[in-house]
């Protein structure tokens, strides 16, 4: 992957198994270094669209190159590229920390040196070194999750693919991993993970394809996304009813709240529309002042017809 | 993916095994109770009588004692061994598959059949130990023999072919089950049919289709060479033809195992 060609390129995907498909054409390009989110409710095919261009399954039509090789004729290419950090936990647990990552080093084919450096320094940056020779059975699932990276990033993947990488996990362990995967990107690795946290995809992605049913629904950056959805709005609220009934009268477009004394201005979100909204207020008669901007799960509910299912088994992220 | 690396790797593969052979002895150690078990109970509740109905030397019935039964059975109960730990193989291999680390060996530019030699070559180390204890046990309870040293060292190659050979088959089987349970199941007529071959009785005491089956089933020349070795006879052709089917076993067993782990799943 020295050339500039994307690190991902898929062209008219599809899956299926017998008479149901599971993807319906999928398009994708997720140029080097950067950070590309699958969107998508349980059942929509972030899974199935990982395990293809990590070659764990075969694609039915549709062209996939994964790090400049053809993910049928060239596994052998893409396997050497990436690692993979799948949903279900991916260490051994009869096995240490330690022997984990010495397994994962050998299996790159480092000399011995380099792999006792490499496992030394994995437990270091992954907060492990404690648990290192205990089993990793008897690891919390922030440690599994943890050492299950730390093994996918011992052998220096160009490209990662990450597959729900934070569910389940607590907040702290969350932001954790977050910090991992920005170090990685900062590194210059290509990241594809899928999520269903819409918060995720906005804090780490550079653009975000909304997968339903088996095909991008949409796909931008994150303010893309939001821009594409009305629905945001300042909330003023105010100190009497005559200053509410003044502001009210001015703008038209605002929904009243008459009970809370709060007035609803719809807002793009831009500063200009947020200072047509200021200019008209009297400091005197305002108590307070929230600015509401749209979230993905705005973005979601439009785009699909039906809300991102809420990971029912899990808090939802901090 | 060149040589160097498929040794590397199922050398690799082999020290995580092992591993697990260590940190999960209880399966090994009921592997190794059930042919004791059967050794004592044939040696002790029908050994009497059966080595009363063993040939004599001049080959009629009524020659032997409790004692020559035990020296008649020991090459059978040492492949019944095998056979225990092979299962035993079956069963892990397919737990190993349910687990995440097989997705994520897939998913690696590794020489891949080398996940399947690891858990082989282990299992072949497995059975030796296994083997050891089992004889140290016959000789325990009484077996002496005239063999010498290359006896005991063709008995020793005989037993890791045989182990080598049965373990590709039964990880073959734990590949092709579609559960744990299913892998536990389906080896199981291995450890059943050393009783019909040569090992218990002399096959000319059986009924004649059984007698059939019996001589020409592969435990039959394994077994009759083992006891020809260990008790410092001559095995003459069916040293041939006990290394034949363990070759011809290893290599489907090996085949069969490689092409269902490497074929890419559809589904």
């Amino acid at each position: 992957m020295t050339n500039s060609n994307p690190a991902i390129e898929v062209v008219g995907l599809t899956k299926s198994y017998g008479d149901h498909s599971v993807l319906t054409g999928v398009d994708l390009t997720v140029p080097q270094g950067t950070v590309y989110a699958l969107l998508g409710p349980n059942g929509a095919g972030k899974t199935t669209i990982v395990n293809i261009l990590s070659t764990l399954l075969t694609p039915g039509d549709g062209e996939i190159r994964v790090a400049g090789f053809d993910v049928r004729r060239e596994p052998a290419g893409v396997r050497a590229a990436i690692g993979v950090t799948g949903q279900f936990s991916a260490i051994d647990e009869l096995l240490t920390g330690t022997e984990n990552l010495r397994l994962m080093a050998d299996l790159a084919h480092l000399d011995r040196a380099s792999a006792t450096n490499a496992v030394t320094m994995m437990l270091e940056r992954f907060d492990l070194v404690d648990a290192a020779d205990r089993r990793a059975q008897t690891y919390s699932g922030g440690m599994k999750r943890r050492l299950d990276l730390a093994m996918t990033l011992i052998t220096r993947p160009r490209l990662i693919f990450l597959d729900e990488p934070t569910s389940g996990l607590d907040p702290r362990s969350r932001r954790d991993l977050w910090a991992i995967v920005r170090e990685q990107v900062a590194d210059g690795v290509t990241v594809l993970l899928t999520t269903q946290y819409l918060e995720e995809a906005d804090q780490l992605a550079d653009r975000i394809g909304v997968l339903d049913g088996g095909r991008l629904v949409a796909e931008g950056t994150a303010a893309q996304l939001k821009r594409r959805v009305p629905g945001g709005h300042v909330s003023v609220q105010f100190r009497d009813v005559a200053g509410l009934a003044s502001a009210a009268a001015a703008h038209p477009d605002a929904t009243t709240d008459a009970e809370a004394l709060t007035l609803q201005v719809p807002n793009d979100g831009s500063i200009a529309g947020l200072r047509r909204v200021l200019d008209g207020l009297d400091d005197n008669d305002v108590a307070g002042l929230t600015v509401e901007s749209v979230d993905l799960d705005d973005v979601f509910l439009a785009l699909t017809g039906h809300p991102a299912e809420a990971p029912t088994s899990q808090e939802s992220p901090a | 993916m060149n040589t160097t690396y498929t040794v590397r790797d199922s050398a690799t593969m082999l020290r995580r095994n092992l591993l697990h052979i260590r940190r999960y002895p209880s399966l090994s150690i009921m592997l190794v109770a059930q042919p004791i078990l059967f050794l004592l109970l044939f040696v002790y509740v029908f050994g009497g009588t059966l080595g009363a109905g063993l040939p004599g030397v001049d080959g009629a019935a009524g020659g032997g004692n409790r004692g020559d039964y035990l020296v008649f059975i020991t090459p059978g109960i040492l492949i019944m061994t095998v056979a225990s730990v092979a299962l035993g193989t079956a069963i892990a291999t397919a737990t190993d598959m349910t687990t995440g680390i097989i997705a994520r060996f897939r998913t690696m530019n590794i020489a891949r059949v080398s996940v399947l030699t690891g858990h082989v070559l282990g299992a072949v180390i497995k059975t030796g130990f296994a083997v050891v204890i089992v004889a140290a046990f016959a000789f325990l309870l009484g077996f002496r023999s005239d063999a010498g040293l290359l006896g005991w060292l063709g008995a020793i190659g005989l037993l890791i072919l045989i182990a080598f050979s049965l373990t590709w088959l039964t990880v073959g089987m734990a590949l092709a089950a579609d559960s744990v349970e299913t892998a536990s199941n389906t080896p199981l007529f291995l450890v059943m049919l050393p009783f019909i071959s040569s090992g218990f009785v002399p096959t000319d005491a059986m009924p004649a289709g059984l007698r059939l089956f019996a001589e020409n089933q592969p435990f039959t020349p394994m077994i009759d060479t083992l006891r020809a070795l260990v008790t410092g006879a001559d095995p003459g052709s069916d040293l041939w033809l006990a290394i034949g089917w363990c070759v011809l076993i290893s290599l489907l067993g090996y085949l069969w195992s490689r092409q269902l782990f490497l074929r890419v799943p559809a589904k």
